[in-house]
């Protein structure tokens, strides 16, 4: 990487992330490359599904517990707590809330994604661990909906990441999202939610789309 | 409210003083006499809280108008001060020393709508768009229906139709 293509990239970057010199206790120089030495450099790889019975039964079993991520963008954010609520009940369905990526397998985009919003759910997603699925709320991740003419909203959700289910409706009401979670049952069952492994394989062009709309880009090759 | 006008008109240069909305006084004064007059409506008058800066963008008159909203917690009254600035290098004053919180909204005027406010506290970070490199998308020049064609992947299908022609159309279509 030429220097000046490096000092593009570091105008972005936190202070705490350049290149820096730490002092050592017995006075020495540690040369510092925070990118390099305290993040995972290497790429995902594809996990290639298993084959038959086993597969089928493990895809019941991920299928019979959707642990979703308690992660709100936009005005679905708030359809979604009465889904929790005796009313609805979603836990009776398998559906659950986690309040980190690393423990959750579902990722809601509910609602309008502004550019801002979108690097934090790419964080998010890449932190998740495999199977992982994407429920997109909302006209607004499907066109645009009433955001379709935003300087800082985008429209469609399935060029930034790889969406399973989409629930049109502006917002859906929490049945048309346990209908959808059904959907998304069936989908695993069926052994056709392989959006991790499709966001893998396609992941350049993923970044190219992302990196398009996300001008100030600083965060490594793929945020483990 | 009299008495404040007639006063405010003997030290400052006014004009166009006409009543707002509710009933709220509005009144223009020269971009460079709008320091004194905050600071004096706020140590004489009572007019101690900003409630909200705002900034419109008249293309055609080439110039911005920046609109001051000051309240009187007392007297439960507003009053509105309007302030025109040329539209090129467009800079005014900060008031942030008058009130703390006007840094957050001059901040996101410039960042909106380009005007600079020399001084004031964080006024180059982003507050909203990060890392933006366009025009700033509140001006009136700035083609947003454009930009986010050319950004962000409009799905093909979308149609708009002009509901008088589309019912047009459709409840008379051999005419």
């Amino acid at each position: 990487m030429s220097d000046k293509q490096q000092n593009q990239e570091d105008k972005f970057l936190a202070p705490e992330n350049r290149k820096h010199t730490v002092i050592g206790p017995e006075g020495e120089e540690i040369h510092v490359d925070p990118l390099n030495d305290y993040f995972c450099q290497d790429l995902p790889k594809v996990e290639a599904p298993y084959k038959g019975v086993l597969e089928k039964f493990l895809n019941w079993a991920r299928s019979e517990s959707l642990w979703v991520l308690a992660y709100g963008t936009g005005c679905g954010s708030i359809e979604l707590p009465p889904l929790f609520s005796p009313r609805f009940d979603a836990y009776r369905f398998g559906v659950m809330m986690r309040p980190t990526p690393r423990q959750s397998g579902v990722l809601i985009i509910s609602g309008y994604l502004a550019v801002k919003t979108l690097k934090r759910v790419i964080r998010s997603y890449e932190q998740m661990q495999n199977p992982k699925y994407v429920i997109a709320l909302g006209s607004c991740t499907i066109n645009g909906g009433m955001y379709w003419d935003s300087y800082n909203t985008i429209n469609r959700l399935d060029h930034y990441l790889p969406v399973d289910v989409y629930i049109a409706g502006c917002m859906p009401r929490p049945e048309a999202i346990l209908s959808g979670f059904n959907k998304l049952k069936e989908r695993i069952k069926s052994g056709n939610a392989e959006g991790a492994n499709e966001y893998v394989e396609n992941l350049e062009w993923y970044r190219t789309n992302q990196k398009k709309v996300i001008k100030d880009w600083n965060m490594p090759p793929y945020n483990w | 409210m009299k008495d404040i006008i007639d006063h405010l008109k003997k030290r400052f240069p006014v004009y166009e003083i006409g009543e707002g909305p509710n009933g709220v006084i509005f009144m223009s004064v020269e971009a460079a006499k709008l320091v004194p007059m905050l600071t004096s409506l706020k140590a004489n008058h009572g007019y101690g809280i900003l409630v909200i800066l705002s900034a419109v963008d008249w293309l055609e008159e080439y110039k911005f108008q920046l609109t001051y909203i000051v309240n009187n917690p007392e007297e439960k009254s507003d009053l509105g001060i309007r302030v025109f600035i040329k539209r090129e290098d467009a800079t005014m004053d900060s008031v942030h020393r008058l009130w703390e919180h006007a840094a957050t909204f001059q901040r996101e005027i410039k960042e909106m709508f380009g005007i600079n406010f020399p001084g004031s506290p964080r006024v180059d970070e982003p507050f909203l768009l990060e890392g933006w490199d366009n025009l700033p998308p509140m001006r009136r020049d700035f083609d947003t229906k454009q930009y986010s064609e050319d950004t962000y992947f409009p799905r093909p299908g979308r149609e708009t139709n002009d509901p008088a022609e589309y019912m047009k159309q459709k409840l008379y279509p051999d005419e």
